[in-house]
């Protein structure tokens, strides 16, 4: 059993919601990047996505955009990022985490040297915004030949006659982008993301994951128990964009992490 | 890759799922992906219906007014002292310049598809200029995003836009510059998803835009073709055109890929010079990538994030290129050069003294290439060269650059 499974199931059987954390690699420098890593699950991050940043995120609004700018400022690269999940599994064998960012500094680097190393580094997923279903071969076959779930993303218009598309080759985790729209963006409405959810938890296994637009305690609170986790992006990164530089106090973003996962008790 | 067998035909690409060789696809968030499929979808059907081209044929003739002329360039020609130089004059267009043949073919199937509001993005305005204009013809919304930092340059544009009726929304994001407006159109797409459709501006993007993007401008290789065998009898010896993100070459080309004769050269923007870190020469300066929904050639560094481009003309001034060149040019079916920013300039000029038609930058290119390879060439060589573009645009830029204050 993989971290990821181990994860939810011990999630599940508490009657837990995952609280599934997003920081930028490199954001606001290397150092504090790496200091809200390690401080993120004792504070109650259940599941760790970490963006890999790049110039052009086109599916990211303005708070994600600007970290990833912040994190290419300080001198971020993609070897630092993984080289950021190695150090961190030297203190933590147990919490899944997932890179999530775009394709092409994969493409850069070689995907099958990225695949190699992110696997022995201990990462455990991977999300590759622009690789839809259709041209994620060029990642997949190396990450089934390393044991990296690949998280695939629905959304509100992968209709039913997509979504058996979107499940094939699906692993880890399933990730719903409740609205239509970047980061950041609208809130989304608890009651009109049921019927979803219910449809793709009818037709897969996979634990489900809500992403898009939950940016505080109350929002956290308000999606507990509709899916099997949900994700807090944007408003994590707007407490970091206020550490300036190495900073060491992180307490705000640790105080902020907790409050969500209270949240979800 | 597939570098080292010939195949029997270079007209045939993309495959079924978009791709030219290893380039081209569908590099798309999820959230669009559907979208994409219908887009796809809705343009099979519209290319085999002999209505749709009626309706643009009709708006070719009478709105933009096709056929272009082909001018036999004599005076160049004499001055060169070798090649028998034509110009395909696009730049007589509607709006003036070769854009407006992809946004008529796009307008019209965005409205079959029942969208009720059209995004684009542009660099120097004149794919925005023409947006804007078909959507005032078709009275549809139209928002069009432009980098800031083009905002600032091209405020003549700017305001043509806004005559026409469309918004723009001036994009401060990454660089300010056109690929940062491409990123943002793509931001308000996946938003709008329902009713928005993304008038992508050269043939680039993900499938099935530079196949529908090629198709609508090839007008201008079929009529050439049409127009030379009634002056020559025969097919050109060379075509020439600029490339940007490329799509007044591949109009030009793609209806000559088979014919093993003829020779085709695509200019790209050199700026300061490929070697220094300030051009716009995606191929010969640059190197495979993923972005804007499609695997071609990008100037970036070595980790993946994407460079900006330099260009003295803003029209070719975006760090990326269609995925059909980037085929090509590995097939090594079309020769791909580079031209300074101050070679155009100085094309720009000739051009102008010699022939009484002031180019837009972005031949000017073409034309710099023209005037250091006809000089060698015997004289029943026959060189097609794009005049994709008038230079009225560009008036401000140039008097700028050559120290003169309008």
């Amino acid at each position: 059993m993989n971290r990821i499974e181990q994860k939810f199931l011990k999630l599940s059987d508490k009657g837990r919601t995952a609280l599934v954390t997003f920081i930028m690699a490199g954001d606001p420098s290397l150092k504090t990047s790496a200091e809200v890593l390690k401080a993120l699950p004792e504070n109650g991050a259940d599941i760790i996505e970490i963006g890999m940043p790049f110039t052009d995120p086109a599916a990211d609004g303005v708070t994600i955009q600007k970290a990833g700018l912040r994190a290419l400022e300080a001198g971020a690269t993609l070897r630092h990022t993984l080289d950021m999940v190695k150090n961190f599994r030297e203190d933590d064998s147990e919490t899944p985490i997932i890179l999530m960012g775009y394709a092409n500094p994969l493409f850069a680097y070689g995907m099958a040297d990225f695949a190699k190393t992110a696997s022995e580094y201990g990462v455990d997923g991977l999300i590759i915004v622009d690789l839809p279903p259709e041209e994620d071969c060029i990642l997949r076959e190396h990450t089934q030949q390393y044991g990296l779930d690949i998280i695939r993303l629905i959304t509100p218009t992968t209709d039913e006659e997509r979504l058996p598309k979107v499940l094939d080759g699906a692993g880890g985790f399933l990730y719903y982008v409740s609205i239509t729209g970047v980061t950041g963006a609208a809130k989304p409405d608890p009651e009109a993301l049921k019927p979803h959810i219910q449809a793709i938890k009818s037709k897969s296994k996979l634990p489900v994951v809500i992403g898009f637009g939950i940016k505080t305690p109350e929002d956290a609170k308000n999606m507990a128990g509709l899916a099997d986790g949900i994700v807090v992006g944007s408003s994590i990164v707007e407490k970091i964009a206020l550490l300036q530089g190495d900073k060491k106090d992180i307490s705000d973003v640790s105080d902020f992490v907790k409050s969500l996962s209270t949240a979800l008790k | 890759m597939s570098n080292d067998i010939i195949p029997n035909t270079y007209s045939q690409q993309p495959d079924e799922r978009g791709h030219f060789g290893p380039y081209g696809g569908r590099y798309v968030a999820e959230t669009l992906m559907p979208l994409i499929l219908s887009v796809e979808q809705a343009w099979n059907e519209a290319k085999n219906d002999l209505k749709f081209w009626a309706e643009f044929h009709e708006l070719a003739k009478h709105y933009i007014g096709r056929p272009s002329p082909l001018y036999f360039a004599k005076k160049t020609t004499e001055h060169f002292g070798g090649a028998k130089i034509y110009f395909k004059r696009d730049e007589l267009n509607h709006t003036g310049a070769h854009k407006i043949n992809h946004c008529i073919g796009q307008v019209l199937l965005a409205k079959r598809m029942g969208k009720t509001r059209i995004i684009a993005e542009t660099g120097a305005g004149q794919h925005g200029v023409a947006t804007a204009t078909v959507c005032a013809l078709f009275d549809i919304p139209c928002t069009v995003f432009m980098g800031a930092k083009d905002v600032e340059r091209q405020a003549p544009n700017v305001f043509r836009m806004k005559l026409l009726g469309a918004d723009v929304v001036p994009v401060s994001s990454g660089s300010a510059s056109l690929k940062d407006a491409m990123n943002e159109a793509m931001r308000d797409w996946v938003t709008n998803v329902h009713n928005t459709y993304y008038l992508i501006g050269t043939v680039a993007g993900p499938h099935p835009f530079p196949a529908m993007v090629r198709e609508f401008q090839s007008v201008i290789g079929k009529e050439l073709r049409e127009q030379m065998e009634e002056r020559e009898g025969r097919l050109p010896d060379t075509l020439i055109a600029a490339i940007g993100g490329g799509s007044n070459a591949m109009g030009l080309f793609h209806p000559f890929l088979d014919e093993p004769d003829v020779n085709m050269i695509g200019v790209e923007a050199g700026g300061m010079g490929v070697d220094t870190d300030k051009h716009a020469a995606s191929l010969t300066g640059g190197t495979p990538g993923i972005l804007h929904g499609m695997q071609s050639y990008f100037l970036q560094d070595e980790d993946g994030q994407i460079q900006e481009a330099h260009s003295i003309s803003a029209g070719l001034d975006y760090p990326g290129i269609g995925p059909e060149h980037a085929w090509l040019f590995d097939q090594k079916r079309v020769n791909y050069v580079s031209v300074t920013d101050q070679e155009a300039l100085d094309a720009f000029q000739l051009c102008s003294k010699l022939e009484g038609i002031i180019p837009a930058l972005e031949p000017s290119h073409a034309f710099a290439h023209v005037a250091k390879i006809a000089g060698d060439l015997p004289k029943d060589h026959i060189i097609v060269m794009n005049l994709c573009g008038r230079g009225d645009k560009d008036i401000f830029t140039v008097a700028k650059k050559l120290g003169v204050e309008i």
